[in-house]
């Protein structure tokens, strides 16, 4: 975990003395709104439709059990005893006052946390595979890479207005966790032909209302090179970017418009210009992070009674197959634990939750914690003869749904439960699909299979990369609910593609449940996934159980 | 040819509590829709925006909302205005919760 050192604490002091300042004068009538506006979204404060919302900050996802107790504390004395986690590592509090938030950002200052730079125009919270440092398939922890590129950008004077957000996202291992082709920039630890580690740099991709995948625009970067090669796209960017019309400033159409090799061109030339200006400061400073980051002294033991409870138990073993993935030490493994339970809010976790999550890393997980894109909750290193007992604790606390990877493990926005912006809700959606996929008890039946819902074009909910995308407009006034199919979050990364006409609040449901039929039909065996299937039948069988009028007609 | 102007009300989100507040036709603020005024005509709208703008030690983002004339005052004629008066969906927080509390 990273440190706060004497600099970082005395700064967030500062700008935490500076927002309380803010927010006495414009109580008191010194600033109107357009002034304090911006001012409160550069600390992670929007207003929404029911009332404020802050949004804080944990940076690449990883947190230990004493911040993760604060997020429970700021849930229960400032909220209403929760807190959403979403699918860019934050965590979002719905009901704060705005005379309280001076108080919760003192409050996360204290263990090391912040809601700066989770709004605005600026290069956002860092993301990172959420399981970094633990993943057997990992090249090199991302995170000190992730952290170093945060205090790089955190009021880095030159990115503080520019013409949209900027957001980067790190993977280090062979499988994307990290949707990096979704993201303005990505970084990929990789390795050359020499065996000497790099960069891989993707820029240009985005959701929203144009959807676009990363493109590859430097396919090795040089460890001391990274930070002037990012500085160089993003300034060239913030140069060039589109200002004249927000829907076109984002660097995906920048790259778009001017095409991948005219951006490379000129990253090169701005590289060049700004490389020599980098003295070895930001290396040294690597080196110090990375010590933050080195592996916790794994313990050894017997396996024997994970083994004992795998066999003996079969919701032990449910929840095991479903929630536990390969840790790079073999008597290990990672535990994601569901915050997704049917019927249930995904990404909303109580402040008991919180703690209990909190309790079990610290008594079990080497204390350390990671909040996964797909708003869940992960244990990155268990002793695998530890999980029965995390497993029986996580049950007593509706924190033991074995879901991961399947129907009912869907992304969500907020929608128009909370969000101003909203065009539809989100969030019953889910909760109907997840209660209805638990009722027929099909969902290990299906296997891996992603739902992601946004509430609006803004694409919150990653809806245009899920295996079924839905997206709730307001057509003549009323929700109304469109279909995407064939979306991947992954290295393979595809934008799904629109099945037809959309449905009713009360007719998105049982369309779901027509396209998984389908499914069922038409897979070769229960092995072939929903993905590969629509990858082999492409969209004909699916939009004749969408549409079933429609083909009577033509017939 | 203008399209004709339809009832509204003014509402906005409380400064310090964030909370959705309505304009009455006594000139204060009402966390009540029943209590809000129905403006019907539109130059009387525009100088209650004014109004309404013209407090911002009060009130944050006032604007002109659709409704219509029911029994117990105006009614909210679209979903959005539904959920502003009523709260989440997925919890009963929000204004649902007050009115439970009464
Ligand atoms: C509730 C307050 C929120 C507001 C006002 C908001 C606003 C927006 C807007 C305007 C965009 C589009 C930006 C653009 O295309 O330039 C966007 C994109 C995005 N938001 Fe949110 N959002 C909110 C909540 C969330 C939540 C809860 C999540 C996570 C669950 C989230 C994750 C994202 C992501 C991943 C994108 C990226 C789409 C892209 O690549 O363009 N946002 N948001
Ligand atoms: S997708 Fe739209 S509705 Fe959902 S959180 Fe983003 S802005 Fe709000």
């Amino acid at each position: 975990m990273y440190k706060y050192n004497d600099f970082d604490t005395a700064f967030l002091a500062e700008r935490n003395a500076q927002f309380r300042a803010q927010v006495e004068r414009r109580i008191d009538g010194s600033l109107t709104e357009d002034e304090f506006k911006p001012l409160r979204l550069m600390n992670g404060l929007y207003l929404q439709l029911h009332a404020y919302m802050l949004r804080v900050a944990i940076p690449y996802g990883s947190l230990n059990s004493a911040q993760m107790n604060t997020l429970a504390l700021l849930a229960e004395k400032w909220d209403k005893g929760y807190g959403h986690f979403t699918t860019r590592q934050n965590i979002q509090y719905n009901w704060p006052k705005l005379s309280d938030v001076p108080d919760m950002l003192d409050a996360l200052a204290e263990v090391g946390m912040h809601a700066i730079q989770t709004s605005g125009n600026t290069i956002r919270n860092v993301t990172a595979d959420h399981f970094a440092g633990a993943a057997a398939d990992e090249i090199e922890d991302p995170r000190p890479i992730a952290e170093l590129i945060r205090q790089w950008s955190t009021d880095h004077p030159e990115f503080q207005f520019m013409g949209r957000k900027f957001k980067i996202a790190v993977g280090g291992a062979a499988k994307d966790r990290a949707v990096l082709k979704a993201h303005d920039l990505a970084v990929r630890v990789v390795q050359n032909d020499a065996g000497e580690t790099g960069y891989q740099i993707l820029i240009g991709g985005g959701l929203g209302r144009t959807p676009m995948i990363g493109k590859v625009i430097n396919d090795f970067v040089p460890r001391a090179d990274l930070l002037p090669y990012i500085e160089a796209v993003v300034s060239v960017w913030n140069q060039i970017g589109r200002r004249d019309n927000k829907y076109k400033a984002r660097i995906k159409i920048t790259v778009h418009e001017h095409g991948i090799d005219d951006i490379r061109a000129r990253v090169d030339a701005r590289f060049a210009l700004i490389r020599p200006t980098f003295l070895g400061a930001d290396q040294e400073l690597f080196s110090e992070i990375k010590a933050h980051f080195s592996a916790p002294k794994f313990r050894a033991d017997s396996t024997t009674p994970y083994d004992t409870a795998y066999k003996a138990d079969p919701v032990f073993r449910a929840w095991a197959d479903t929630n536990l993935a390969d840790h790079r030490v073999s008597d290990h493994a990672i535990v994601t634990i569901s915050i997704k339970k049917h019927g249930a809010t995904p990404g909303d976790a109580s402040a008991e939750q919180m703690r209990v999550m909190a309790t079990l890393a610290a008594d079990y997980g080497y204390d350390e914690l990671r909040i996964s894109h797909e708003q869940n909750v992960i244990l990155p290193h268990v002793h695998k003869s530890d999980l029965p007992a995390i497993h029986a604790k996580l049950k007593q606390h509706g924190l033991g749904t074995a879901n991961i990877g399947l129907i009912s493990d869907i992304i969500a926005c907020p929608g128009m439960d909370y969000c101003a912006l909203a065009t539809a809700r989100s969030i019953p959606v889910a909760e109907q699909i997840a209660t209805r996929f638990d009722d027929l008890k099909l969902e290990h039946d299906i296997g891996h299979l992603q739902i992601k819902i946004s509430g609006c074009i803004n694409a919150c909910g990653h809806h245009h990369v899920g295996h079924i995308g839905i997206l709730g407009l307001d057509r003549a006034g009323v929700e109304n609910y469109q279909i995407t199919l064939g979306g991947d979050a992954t290295w393979s990364a595809a934008v799904g593609e629109r099945a037809g006409p959309g449905f009713a609040y009360d007719e998105i449901v049982p369309a779901v449940e027509r396209i998984v039929d389908a499914y069922l039909s038409v897979r070769d065996t229960a092995e072939e996934t929903f993905l590969e299937t629509y990858r082999r039948v492409g969209m004909s069988p699916f939009k004749a159980a969408l549409y079933p009028e429609a083909i009577k007609k033509v017939a | 040819m203008a399209r004709a102007f339809t009832p509204k009300v003014i509402t906005a989100n409380h400064l310090i509590e964030g909370d959705v507040i309505y304009l009455t036709a006594a000139d204060t603020w009402s966390r009540d829709l029943a209590e809000a005024e129905l403006i019907t005509d539109e130059a009387h709208a525009q100088l209650r925006l004014l109004d309404a703008h013209s407090q911002p030690a009060t009130v944050v983002g006032a604007y002109l909302a659709d409704a219509s004339s029911g029994t117990n005052g105006p009614e909210p004629t679209h979903f959005r205005e539904e959920f502003r008066r009523t709260g989440p969906s997925n919890y009963a927080h929000g204004k649902q919760e007050v009115l439970a509390n009464v």
